[in-house]
């Protein structure tokens, strides 16, 4: 018959229709503002740096070694490396950045800065609600915005946090060992010098 | 092989005579685009109407160029992996896993096992959720306002869900690199996969309920642009568009490439080239592919996911030039790449099949009707993020 088909057609989406009062399956969509659907495992929106401990400027990991700039994709990244020195996690003295500008407007999410990254410093943020009504500078972020802590870090993405945080105290156990075995060298050797050598006397006059 | 089943036209309109050898009314041209709704992004038809009949239909792009190729020959190997994401933005796994593919095999990378796994998954569920929506789409030129596109959309989002808990994006994955895949994939995600598929065949059944014997569909898509074989394989067209015309050409059958030789899944082939064939070569397509997400997601095996030897920072492949493809949902899409050693390629060129697809829109549209025209663009399964690159 013609037709037939166009009926069960409509039958379909009357179910469709009616089951998306009672399936959750069927109606799959949430009113956003007021309600929001759960964050997914490894969601990814724009990067920020991290800092260890209380202080932004102190404990920032960024050592402005401009690998991230070098490798962004839309290059939205700029850095001007410091002159002077500040000591990192390790101890080390490193340079740092003195500007860290992400453009927001530019940057397109790929977490490339993040896979590069030696230090662990770059990460990516799950906050996407930025929009702003200033055309030119709203979205370009500085060290101030970008700069979170840790513990931040821990809330947003655990598994990752947890990670990157074992990789930073295995560098850091490292560090001190290689630091303490060296001052063990060095006391080792300042002892050997100060002890008097023997006279070195030939065994036979030349 | 035969030549050109059609000859070449020229663009010559002459206007329609009567008897006598008077002209009878007028030809109307017709700038369809760039902004149309129907032509699926920023693509423009010049179309030459005589009534409602196309005399003449010439496909004008480059609306969307964003000198792809380009860029990716100014910055490294690794960077160009996102902006190959945005080249078919429903497939951004399948682009990936061409590139990686193209790379691996100029820098001599193996995969893991494990990861050569995650990637069928992950090009497998890209194809089902492409050619729903595709159908969805194509529908909806045809008039079904909404409902059957809302329907491949819900189920679609299903599937984009997997792909941003994994790589942490909806759409712009990101997520292949050369030699492995950029994140594991836990069991819990397999679990989630595992129902996904398991309930994406009753939606097909549904979705087979609502659409493929529908009278309308039938009347709209039965003998309506086709396109005959020798033509299509002239023209070199891949895909879906191929087998609907009958070749049984598919690059996982012909090429192996990954471990597609472990999967037992068979090729649709059409009968006729229309664009009911067309619609059901994608729909079979869709059950074959679920078959393969199956029998994948049973033998997925632990391990690594990245190949050791693979590096990140200060990746520099050895002086060569290579051509990767993988049969993506749309067609081959190939990457040809010139190394001379430094970290960007020297050389690097897309094989969009979208764009090659799109060549014989004008020999599959005249003597139809304006609004057929529209259909057989739907048909065509065009993304324009590709075809003008």
């Amino acid at each position: 018959m013609l037709g037939e088909q166009i009926i069960k057609g409509m039958a379909v989406t009357a179910r469709n229709f009616f089951e998306s009062y009672v399936s959750k399956d069927r109606l799959t969509t949430v009113q956003y503002p007021e309600e929001r659907l759960p964050q997914k495992g490894n969601t990814r929106q724009f990067p920020f740096l991290v800092y260890d401990g209380d202080d932004a400027e102190k404990g920032l990991r960024c050592v402005a070694c401009q690998i991230c700039e070098k490798e962004c994709p839309p290059k939205c990244i700029y850095i001007v490396k410091s002159k002077d020195k500040k000591p990192d996690y390790k101890g080390q003295m490193q340079v740092y950045p003195v500007r860290f500008d992400i453009d927001l407007s530019v940057c397109m999410s790929c977490s490339i800065c993040v896979e590069v990254c030696p230090f662990e410093s770059i990460k990516m943020n799950t906050e996407f609600e930025l929009s702003t009504a200033d055309r030119f500078g709203g979205l370009l972020f500085g060290k101030d915005k970008l700069a979170k802590s840790n513990s931040y870090y821990q809330k947003v993405h655990p598994k990752d946090a947890a990670e990157s945080d074992a990789v930073i105290a295995a560098e850091k156990a490292k560090a001190e060992a290689k630091a303490k075995a060296a001052a063990e060298a060095k006391a080792k050797a300042a002892a050997a010098a100060v002890s008097p050598a023997p006279p070195v006397t030939p065994a036979q006059p030349l | 092989m035969n030549t050109l089943a059609t000859p070449p036209k020229n663009f010559e309109v002459k206007p329609k005579l009567d008897a006598k050898g008077e002209e009878l009314g007028e030809l109307l041209e017709v700038s369809m685009g760039p902004h149309h709704p129907s032509t699926h992004g920023v693509f423009r038809m010049d179309v030459v109407l005589d009534g409602e009949k196309v005399v003449k239909l010439k496909p004008v792009f480059g609306y969307l160029h964003r000198n792809h190729e380009k860029i990716g020959e100014n910055i490294s190997y690794l960077a160009n992996m996102p902006y190959t994401d945005r080249l078919d933005y429903f497939c951004s796994m399948t682009n990936n896993w061409a590139y990686a593919l193209t790379i691996e095999k100029l820098a001599g990378l193996a995969v893991p096992e494990r990861a050569e796994y995650i990637r069928v998954i992950m090009a497998e569920l890209t194809r089902l959720q492409n050619h729903t929506c595709l159908i969805g789409f194509f529908v909806q030129d045809m008039g079904a306002l909404g409902t059957p596109m809302m329907y491949a959309f819900r189920e679609r989002e299903k599937i984009l869900d997997l792909f941003e808990e994994v790589s942490g994006a909806r759409m712009m994955c990101n997520y292949m690199r050369f030699g492995g895949v950029r994140v594991d994939v836990n069991d819990e995600w397999i679990a989630k996969t595992k129902k996904v598929v398991a309930d994406y065949s009753k939606f097909l059944d549904e979705f087979g309920t609502f659409l493929t014997e529908n009278e309308i569909v039938l009347a709209r898509t039965q003998f309506v642009g086709v396109l005959p074989k020798d033509l299509a394989i002239n023209a070199s067209i891949t895909g879906p568009m191929l087998r609907a015309a009958g070749v049984n050409y598919d690059l996982r059958k012909v090429d192996k490439y990954g471990i597609y030789s472990r999967f037992d899944f068979q090729v649709p082939v059409g009968e006729h080239g229309d664009i009911y064939d067309r619609y059901m070569i994608r729909v079979l397509e869709m059950r074959e592919s679920i078959k393969i997400l199956e029998q994948a997601l049973r033998d997925i095996p632990a391990g690594p996911v990245m190949d050791p030897k693979a590096k990140l920072r200060g990746f520099r492949p050895k002086a060569g030039e290579v051509y990767g493809r993988v049969e993506g949902p749309k067609g081959e899409l190939g990457f040809y790449v010139i190394s001379d050693g430094s970290p960007n390629a020297y050389r690097y060129r897309v094989r969009p099949p979208s764009f090659i697809n799109l060549t014989i829109l004008e020999d599959m549209c005249l003597g139809h009707n304006i609004s057929d025209a529209v259909v057989i663009l739907g048909s065509v399964d065009i993304v324009l993020g590709e075809v003008d690159r």
